[in-house]
């Protein structure tokens, strides 16, 4: 049980001068279930890149420390060095083919051959298929993970369930695996096939496997693992034997306190009127599902959404917009709204900044007077000059308003002139806010406003919101990941879990209370209870 | 049983969608026979089987692009211009017969292998739009070749004037090039009467089907009863329809002779591709085909195995492009290639086959289908409206009909099933 | 550090002129001069160039609403030949000559034009991702189905009629029915024995500014803000779908119009299998002028159709001349022509399914 398998010794990654891993010292056993917990950007999957020899690792300059296997320091150059070394990763996409059958799936790349006599002279890539030989071995590897299914079934039409299954089998049929890594194994499989798979893991770790197991459900790591490592913001916080410790400690733990930014009081005052009321709520985002959500939005207030990656958040200010499929009730100042009609949502008063910036949020071949005023003059009709019947573009009525907004959210550029993709990540925000604000909204939704940009621009953008919230009383629905952001400006804050609204805290909760709620944690249902009601 | 008869209908629906282009055809084929009075049978079988011989393996090189995921690869034209560059060349130096055909394949494979790999390098860099570069590749290549075969031979290469294949004044090749003893050097080999043919085809087949169902107990064959019945009395017609005809020496037996080395050799490529799909490097094919992302994270290196795709495809193109040559006797130096890669990916849709699916069986229906529609078109069109020419009009469109429809469907239904839609059962599961 | 600006400027003025635009020009300049040195008549040259410029440039701006759609340029170009051809022998059916003919002509073509390019954009919006190939293969299809429709087709005009049997002629010669360079005449003068085909420029120019005009309306900006990004645009509330419809109607019209203009100046209509592969020259032809399969303007078909065609008229007789008795000019066009469609397609992003 003790004996050494994997020592991840001070290890420390920078991006270009960020700083994402911070020293970080790890040691597996053989047979051991380590889990490995952290928020989104803890730095948990820069981690796995290193132990997979990523290139996205070494072409930004390597990494600093060593991996030991066996006592051994070894150098993960590539991700076929990691397998070569016994380290195998059970993906959190599935990478089959729906068109092969499940030995297919598990022998891609690695099938079993035969020598004819053309492979003789032409070489082995024409050696015949050995399909008897590949049926037994996958049949050995569904065996051990006690499944029945024939391994001469297509892929295709299985359930999600299988697949897992069929994604792990591919891992241990190759020969030597001695690390097992799962990346959120859980995210997408149902009560019953999440039991399947906890006990299916425990029994591959009873067979001397080194388990790593990441997951952001604090039950199934409290249930499953052996220790647990916590990582925030590139920092090794704390190991623990899983045995010694409980949902509450993680959840404190992985979130803790971040660099607080100040929190100065508000000074206008939010209205007990309803503007936006949403009732069992369904929005079809792939990754990001809304699942039967409701939510009430005070007029006046900055609400803030937030919650872990793939549970929904996103989806909510998406579905609102029309941009992906909707379903449900959705009351904006007294009147439904009809949805699935971006038009409609538009020209209603609602005005959105996609967390999407460069696909959905900006036409980056275009400037940033083309940018700024499209949505209202398609919309609302604006910045046009009539001939007859025909609606020409009002250059200089465009020119002059896209002059204010460069000045009013100092936007730093050369001309109203230049492209949008040419500018820093901060710069165009400010420039999908404009368009936001070039709407006159009554209640803008903005998604994920800071990804992507320097802190100095993230200050600036958030103090802009907040400005825009106190001195014209404009209600915002702002949605990100980033817990410490949202708790700097917003009144209240909505956690989603699995597509729907856990719970809702003020800003001064404790950070237990955050972490436990993000990870939909079952032991924090009465809280669940107390706020909802 | 309520429940099971709108599935067996929607059953029913679908292998009539899917199937609907070769059903068309046949259709057409069948009422061609009807108002087109005095085509006898026997005149049609003669030209069907002579086109089938021509054509079948230039169809047969387009299967392997379309596994390995780059569709309709209309850039076996390419394939088929080298076969011409390889017979200008053993046609310059005269060397005739069974001898020089055999150089002829062994120049072709060289140039063809060096364009394909080209060719291969530019859909890599196309991905996506791979079948308008195919088609345009084509006409680009076609300018390359006739800057190759009126510029570059007599203005660059001195050739003599006076040489047969020569145009009088000395530059350039001429419009047509005779074949001397090239034509039907494989024909030549080997030849017997149609029924004979028929009837040794029958026996084989009859025999292998009854192997593989009483000796192999293959498994597909005992579930697939209605098959394995239909297939055994289809050979079992064959037989006797060939012994009755070869009794009776009736107008069956005028049918040509069926040339035993192209046959051969046509099945020998059918052979191939179905082996070389069992091999690690047609799994490879299949994966990258199916899909490119998971290839690759499974350390497939894809762009190498999309490139040996078409490479293949244009090797085999080029081969084909030798059978038809020496079959038709002439070489129609600047018009042979233009249309084959028109007709070959036709041919191959008319048999059922897909931009991502195609078999070696698919190819085969489809050259005979194709090749019939072809033959009674100008038939119709003289039976119905009087003019033979208003069918060949008709055949051009049912050419490019058949692929711009082909295609569509195929986007169409990609599109379909790759859109974001929220139906209210799906809701409903989503909230659980 | 100065070189590296260098670099960088030069850099920015190969993205904006485009390496391709660059090679021909220079190509193009080359051949000229040797022209000039051959001592072939340069004014015939350039007068050919300026006929060939103004009968070309509609079908080559159709390319312009269908490349800002977003549905790649219009290789479809037939489907609205079509429509343009139908409307000349239903004129010249109907009894109509000279202008009268023209003005028939036009206005039944945009009729026609409009409903068939409503069903092509509804076509294409079925195959998002493939309208090239697509495209295409419409154009094919169209081309061979007109025929039927030209060899069937019940017309009693003896202008058009075969001697014997029913149908319709391969060519139709325009002067028969006084509509051979009539608008190529209309105030056309001659200056340094130059001839200048005031009407036909006047025409291509008038549609080029209308085009710009459009790109500046509500209605145009959403078209190409839908064809720059799709997310972006119905993330706005557009309706893209119904401006791709739109933008292609307006492409088949120009088709249509296109080869009404270039018929006269042709001095004939052809039928049957001549349109078949009409859209491969005018594509090169706004690729060369810098345009890429998502963004074109009215100054790349400018551009474009001056040097493609300037090209073509002036290297014919200088290969004639230098090689006699080669056909080198057809197969430098073919080169060209296709090798820089390649080019674009290589830089189209590509799905990695």
């Amino acid at each position: 049980m003790s004996e050494n398998l994997l020592k991840l010794k001070n290890i420390s990654k920078d991006y270009y001068g960020n700083q994402v891993l911070n020293n970080i010292n790890i040691d597996i056993n053989k047979g051991e279930i380590h889990a490995l917990v952290g928020e989104n950007g803890a730095g948990k999957s820069t981690l796995m890149n290193i132990l997979f020899g990523m290139p996205v690792i070494h072409s930004t300059g390597g990494y600093k420390g060593s991996i030991e296997i066996e006592g051994k320091e070894v150098n993960i150059a590539t991700p076929h060095d990691a397998m070569n070394l016994g380290i195998g990763m059970v993906h959190q996409e599935f990478m089959l083919i729906p068109g092969f059958t499940i030995t297919e799936n598990i022998k891609i790349n690695r099938e079993i051959t035969n020598p004819n006599i053309v492979s003789r002279i032409f070489g082995k890539s024409l050696e015949t298929l050995d399909f008897k030989k590949m049926n037994a071995d996958a049949r050995k590897a569904l065996d051990k993970l006690d499944m029945g299914i024939d391994e001469f079934t297509l892929v295709a039409g299985l359930p999600v369930g299988h697949m897992q299954f069929i994604e792990i089998a591919r891992e241990i049929d190759k020969t030597g695996m001695k690390i097992l890594v799962f990346d959120e194994p859980t995210a997408v499989l149902t009560e019953t096939e999440t039991q399947n798979l906890l006990k299916a893991i425990k029994k591959l770790a009873e067979s001397g496997i080194g388990i790593i197991f990441i997951s952001h459900r604090l039950d199934e790591v409290m249930q499953i693992s052996d220790r647990v490592t916590v990582l925030r913001d590139g920092e090794h916080v704390a190991t623990m034997n899983t045995k010694d410790t409980n949902t509450h400690e993680i959840a404190q733990l992985m979130i803790g306190r971040k660099i607080s930014l100040d929190r100065k009081e508000k000074t206008n005052h939010i209205s007990d009127e309803t503007i936006l009321r949403i009732r069992n709520f369904v929005v079809k985002m792939p990754g990001e599902e809304v699942k039967g959500l409701d939510l009430d939005v005070k007029k006046g207030e900055i609400i803030g959404i937030g919650g872990l990656a793939g549970q929904g958040k996103l989806g909510i200010a998406n579905g609102i917009m029309g941009i992906y499929p909707a379903k449900g009730e959705v009351v904006f100042e007294g009147k439904p709204l009809e949805l699935n009609n971006p038009k409609k949502s538009i020209a209603s008063g609602l005005a959105f900044v996609s967390e999407d910036r460069k696909g959905v949020g900006l036409l980056l071949d275009s400037s940033i007077e083309f940018n700024t005023v499209f949505t209202s003059m398609q919309i609302h009709n604006d910045f046009l000059i009539k001939i007859g019947p025909i609606k020409f573009k009002d250059s200089k009525k465009i020119r002059e308003h896209t002059k204010k907004m460069i000045k009013d959210l100092d936007i730093r550029c050369r001309s109203p002139l230049q492209n949008a993709g040419s500018l820093s990540g901060g710069n165009q925000q400010k420039v999908c806010l404009a368009r936001a604000l070039t709407q006159n909204p009554k209640l803008l939704l903005v998604s994920e406003p800071t990804r992507g940009i320097d802190v100095g621009a993230k200050k600036l953008v958030l103090d802009l919101l907040r400005k825009l919230n106190e001195e014209q009383g404009m209600t915002i629905v702002m949605t990100s990941s980033e817990l410490a952001e949202l708790r700097s400006i917003c009144d209240r804050i909505v956690i989603i879990c699995d597509g729907k609204v856990e719970g809702i805290l003020p800003p001064d909760a404790p950070d237990a209370d955050f972490g436990l709620m993000m990870s939909g944690s079952r032991a924090n249902s009465d809280l669940r209870g107390d706020l909802n009601g | 049983m309520t429940k099971k008869n709108p599935l067996l209908k929607s059953q029913y629906k679908n292998l009539l969608t899917d199937n609907m282009v070769p059903i068309i055809f046949i259709l057409f084929t069948l009422i061609g026979f009807l108002v087109a009075k005095g085509v006898p049978f026997s005149f049609f079988l003669s030209d069907l089987s002579s086109r089938f011989y021509r054509n079948a393996f230039l169809v047969l090189s387009l299967v392997i692009p379309v596994i390995a995921g780059l569709g309709l690869n209309f850039g076996i034209v390419v394939g088929a211009m080298s076969g011409q560059i390889a017979i200008a060349i053993v046609r310059y130096f005269f060397i005739e017969g069974i001898g020089g055909m055999a150089l002829c394949f062994a120049i072709a494979t060289p140039i063809a292998t060096f364009f394909g790999y080209l060719t291969g390098k530019l859909f890599n860099k196309t991905r996506g739009q791979e079948m308008i570069a195919s088609l345009i590749v084509g006409f680009f290549a076609n300018g390359i070749y006739q800057f190759l075969f009126l510029f570059v031979v007599g203005v660059i290469i001195k050739v003599p004037a006076d040489h047969p294949m020569i145009k009088t004044d000395g530059v350039g090749i001429r419009m047509s090039v005779d074949m001397g003893t090239l034509k039907y050097s494989l024909e030549n080999i080997l030849e017997i009467p149609f029924m004979w043919a028929m009837l040794i085809i029958a026996v084989i087949s009859a025999g292998f089907l009854l192997y593989k169902r009483y000796v192999k107990k293959d498994a597909s064959t005992i579930e697939n009863k209605l098959g394995f019945y239909a297939k055994l009395t289809g050979s079992l017609a064959l037989l006797v329809i060939s012994i009755i005809s070869i009794a009776t020496n009736n107008s069956l037996m005028t049918v040509k002779k069926v040339p035993v080395v192209t046959v051969l050799l046509i099945a020998l490529l059918g052979l191939f591709n179905n082996l070389l799909l069992k091999t690690k490097l047609g799994q490879d094919f299949r994966s990258v085909g199916q899909s490119q992302h998971i290839a690759r994270s499974n350390g497939i290196d894809v762009d190498r195995t999309r490139i040996i795709a078409v490479i293949i495809s244009t090797v085999l193109a080029a081969w084909g492009q030798l059978i038809y040559i020496q079959n038709m006797g002439t070489l129609n130096t600047y018009g042979a290639h233009n249309v084959i890669g028109m007709f070959s990916v036709a041919s191959l849709l008319v048999g059922g086959a897909s931009v991502s699916k195609a078999t070696v069986g698919q190819a085969i229906v489809g050259t005979l289908l194709f090749n019939s529609m072809f033959i009674m078109s100008p038939e119709i069109g003289k039976a119905v409206f009087g003019q033979a020419i208003l069918g060949e009009y008709f055949r051009t469109f049912m050419v490019y009909g058949v692929i711009g429809l082909a295609l569509g469907m195929y986007v169409w239904n990609a599109n379909r099933k790759s859109r974001i839609t929220l139906d209210p059962d799906e809701a409903e599961k989503l909230v659980g | 550090m100065a070189e590296l600006t260098n670099g960088k400027i030069r850099n920015s003025i190969l993205k904006s002129i485009g390496l391709p635009t660059i090679i021909i020009a220079v190509f193009y300049a080359v051949v000229l001069v040797s022209a000039f040195m051959l001592g072939l008549p340069m004014t015939e040259l350039i007068s050919d160039t300026l006929r060939r410029f103004g009968m070309n440039g509609l079908l080559v701006l159709a390319m312009v609403p269908s490349i800002k759609s977003g549905t790649g340029p219009n290789f479809a170009l037939p489907v609205g030949i079509s429509c343009g051809l139908l409307a000349i022998v239903c004129g010249i059916e109907f009894g109509f000559e000279g202008f009268g003919l023209i003005l028939f002509a036009s206005v039944f073509a945009t009729i026609v034009a409009t409903i068939v390019g409503y069903l092509y954009g509804k076509l294409l919006n079925a195959v998002k991702g493939a309208e090239m190939t697509i495209a295409t293969y419409t154009g094919f299809s169209i081309v061979s189905l007109m025929s039927l429709v030209w060899l069937m087709v019940p017309f009693q005009s003896k202008k058009m009629g075969w001697l014997i049997g029913s149908g319709l002629r391969e060519t139709i010669q325009l002067d028969s029915v006084g509509a051979d360079g009539i608008i190529n005449e209309f105030l056309a003068f001659n200056i340094f024995g130059v001839k200048v085909p005031t009407g036909l420029l006047l025409v291509f120019f008038a549609f080029c500014i209308l085009i710009w005009l459009f790109f500046r309306t509500k209605t145009g900006i959403a078209i190409f803000a839908g064809g720059q990004n799709p997310k972006f645009a119905e993330a706005s509330g557009i309706d893209i779908d119904k401006n791709r419809v739109i933008a292609n109607i307006i492409s088949t019209i120009l088709g249509a119009l296109g080869i009404i203009l270039y018929s006269q100046s042709y001095g004939y209509t052809q039928l049957y299998a001549a349109p078949l592969n009409m859209a491969f020259p005018a594509v090169a032809a706004i690729l060369i002028g810098g345009a890429t399969a998502s963004k074109a303007n009215v100054i790349n078909v400018l551009i474009g159709v001056f040097l493609f065609q300037g090209l073509f008229t002036t290297s014919l007789p200088v290969a004639n001349q230098l090689f006699a008795g080669t056909d080198l000019s057809e197969t430098l066009r073919m080169v060209i022509q296709n090798g820089i469609i390649l080019y674009a397609l290589t830089q189209v992003k590509g799905g990695d399914r």
